[in-house]
């Protein structure tokens, strides 16, 4: 009797596992069932992302759902699909074997994707498969007999349209359908050797036969883009065009929004300040505070538009083309094709991908990927070279139609590139070399999702603001206080921050750093900015906010442009192309190196590398402006 | 009609061919790699086509419904008939 209805044990709330080939649409359903409930951490031990979440069906059952990264096949080639293998089977420790697997294929490419379908089943557990993306193959004129197919396969075959609100319906009747009366076990891995891949791909192109027909030949829209934009002369300068696009946009489309958050922390400081009269808490709040945080702030709306691009980009499938395009150049100096991807996450921020250099097999590889991936310019970046393009830069046109600001931008961008592949080079001459593996796939074009798109916008200012809020305010904070103790003594000529521990430590740096022509003002907002670089643009708000300058909501740029030389603000470019003002990373190369002597060896050579390029460009400036 | 075989690395942009064989190369990943390359596709009987080549640099090749970029080692690898 007790089999009767399906059991819902009251302490158990089903596991799926969700599985499939990159580029399957897995993770569109992946948040189409779960909307926002979803938890991100890391699997224990590894820096791998975790995604898990939970759903209601519309017969009221309670799913946990878990998204597992993308895989080709069980016989696991990187971390990432020893992963997907461990949990799957249930061999990895701290993870619950799933209930069910949910496969996830690709309906306009089920010759590859049905591979990985037929490797699973041989693991014996219950299965389910959504056919994803059927709208499109339907459009292709690929029509599919889900019946012919859910027969040959043995097990249910659902469609589905991660991309469209009610697209997992099918799905959800399925899972309520199926029953988990006891924990399932799977099969030793070893049964998915026990047939050939020769073998199984038989059986797959038998299957195709007996379940899928072509009924039209649409011709094929993304190899028709691909012939232009993969083209030998064409691509390249495709790439190109688009990489100076973006550059331009950054500097261009941000200046309204930019005016209106300046205007907006100029006001709410005057307004603080009226309300709070003259006093100690006075200078905290306008001078530390609203000085420091307002001018990183700033620079919001021109890190969305660069992840804006860089999102758009990823979306419509066009990154793995340009990392095609560049594994030529990658090659050459002994970096794998893969490292492109880790590399170009590093232009957001250098700590995923030191993280994502995880899934390189080669351990040389991936160590130089490491060693270089800081030297991309990340978005923290950014707001430092703004702030001093901004000051040093003249607002002119160059060629007839570039502006000179956005050209510096490209040109600060290509230095950290060039040097980044200079290093890689160097690293690469002193062992022995071999070639790696590529084996990327071209995923077809698709238009653009503006949900996933704006999410991913969000998910960026979020980060942003955070850091603005936690650990840029908390720099602040103690730069004010070391800033602002001790007073001036009586007779005082200079401004009350010289006499001050943070101006003795500006004061003695300075014995360094004046050879490349940086100011105490500069040393002391250098210290705090190893926190993370766009904490020197907060710092230098506030280092010259106590310096004079007393008037509430003066702008920075204007202030060093007045009070520095040409020569000063571009050799602090050139600085912050290579130095490592990052903690994080540095802490993070450790980690993920296994070894803090890695962290040492960047610090070390990427300041050596930005005394270098300052003193140079400093001396240089210097001599052609006949200083 | 020749019935010659080649690598996958010779053929040129444009050009059709079947897949005979996969031969594991001892210094670039060995069987790991081949057998990759198995499960992408690339597996005796199977039709492929190269998309486009960059001078020196990787091979886009279609097999199936999937495009793989490619490098020249790599496909050296694939020996195939070609059309």
């Amino acid at each position: 009797m007790e089999q009767q209805a399906p059991t819902r044990a009251p302490a158990r709330t089903p596991l799926v596992a969700l599985l499939g080939n990159p580029n399957c649409g897995k993770t569109a359903l992946f948040n189409r069932l779960t909307g926002s409930r979803q938890k991100v951490a890391n699997y224990a031990g590894v820096t791998i992302e975790r995604k898990e979440g939970s759903f209601t069906s519309p017969a009221g059952r309670a799913f946990r759902v878990l998204d597992l990264p993308g895989a080709y096949s069980l016989t696991a080639q990187t971390p990432d699909e020893g992963i997907t293998r461990d949990v799957v089977a249930g061999l990895r420790a701290g993870e619950q074997a799933p209930d069910a697997v949910l496969c996830v294929v690709n309906a306009t490419n089920l010759r590859l994707n049905l591979r990985l379908v037929l490797e699973l089943k041989r693991l014996g557990l219950p299965m389910v498969l959504a056919l994803n993306m059927v709208d499109v193959a339907r459009k292709r004129g690929i029509e599919i007999d889900t019946l012919k197919l859910s027969q040959e396969l043995g097990m249910p075959v659902v469609e589905t349209v991660a991309i469209q609100s009610g697209g997992e319906q099918a799905l959800l009747a399925e899972l309520d359908r199926m029953v988990f009366a006891e924990a399932v076990k799977a099969r030793p891995l070893a049964a998915i050797d026990e047939v050939s891949v020769e073998d199984t791909q038989r059986e797959v192109r038998r299957i195709l036969a007996a379940a899928v027909s072509t009924t039209k030949d649409t011709g094929n829209l993304t190899e028709k883009i691909d012939n232009v934009v993969l083209h030998p002369v064409a691509g390249p300068i495709i790439l190109a065009a688009l990489m100076f696009l973006i550059f331009q946009a950054v500097f261009s489309w941000a200046g309204t929004p930019m005016d209106l958050i300046e205007a907006g922390v100029g006001g709410l400081g005057e307004m603080v300040g009226n309300l709070l009269g003259e006093g100690v808490l006075h200078s905290l709040i306008v001078d530390g505070i609203i000085a420091g945080v307002g001018s990183v702030l700033v620079f919001l709306p021109q890190i969305l538009i660069l992840f804006f691009f860089i999102l758009l980009l990823e979306d419509v499938g066009y990154l793995p083309r340009a990392a095609f395009l560049l594994d030529r150049i990658m090659g050459s100096v002994g970096l794998s094709g893969r490292a492109f991807l880790p590399l170009l996450s590093s232009f957001a921020c250098a700590i995923p991908g030191v993280m994502a250099a995880r899934t390189i097999q080669n351990p040389r590889d991936r160590l130089v990927t490491i060693m270089i991936a800081p030297l991309m310019t990340c978005s923290a970046r950014l707001p430092v070279y703004a702030l001093l393009i901004a000051a040093f830069i003249p607002d002119q046109t160059v060629a007839g139609f570039l502006n000179l600001k956005g050209v510096v931008l490209f040109v600060l961008y290509m230095a950290g590139i060039v040097s980044a592949m200079a290093v890689a080079w160097v690293m690469k001459r002193r062992s022995e070399y071999k070639q790696q593996a590529l084996m990327l796939e071209l995923p077809a074009y698709h238009w653009p999702q503006p949900g996933a798109l704006a999410s991913g916008l969000w998910e960026r200012a979020k980060i942003f603001l955070m850091r603005v809020g936690t650990l840029i305010l908390t720099m602040m904070i103690l730069l004010w206080l070391l800033s602002s103790f001790p007073g001036a003594p009586e007779g005082a000529t200079h401004p009350p921050i010289y006499y001050s521990v943070a101006g003795m430590i500006g004061r003695a740096l300075e014995v360094i750093l004046a050879p490349i022509g940086f100011n105490w003002q500069i040393a002391i907002a250098l210290v705090p900015g190893m926190a993370a670089r766009e904490v020197a643009v907060g710092a230098l708000g506030t280092v010259y906010a106590l310096s004079g300058g007393d008037e509430v909501g003066d702008l920075l740029a204007p202030m060093i442009a007045q009070s520095w030389s040409l020569a000063t603000g571009l050799a602090l470019l050139a600085w912050y192309v290579y130095a490592p003002h990052c903690l994080p990373t540095l802490a993070t190369v450790a980690r993920e190196t296994g070894s803090r002597k890695y962290a040492w060896i960047m610090a070390g050579y990427m300041f050596g590398l930005a005394y270098a390029a300052a003193f140079i460009v400093y001396r240089v400036t210097l001599a052609f402006t006949g200083a | 009609m020749t019935l010659a075989l080649s690598t996958l690395d010779s053929l040129k942009a444009g050009q059709s061919a079947t897949v005979v064989h996969l031969a594991p190369n001892a210094q670039h990943g060995g069987v790991d790699v081949q057998r990759r390359l198995m499960e992408l596709g690339f597996v005796p009987g199977e039709r492929i086509r190269v998309l486009k080549r960059v001078l020196g640099g990787p091979l886009a090749v279609k097999v199936g419904e999937s495009t793989f970029a490619l490098r020249r080692f790599e496909a050296a690898m694939v020996s195939i008939k070609a059309d």
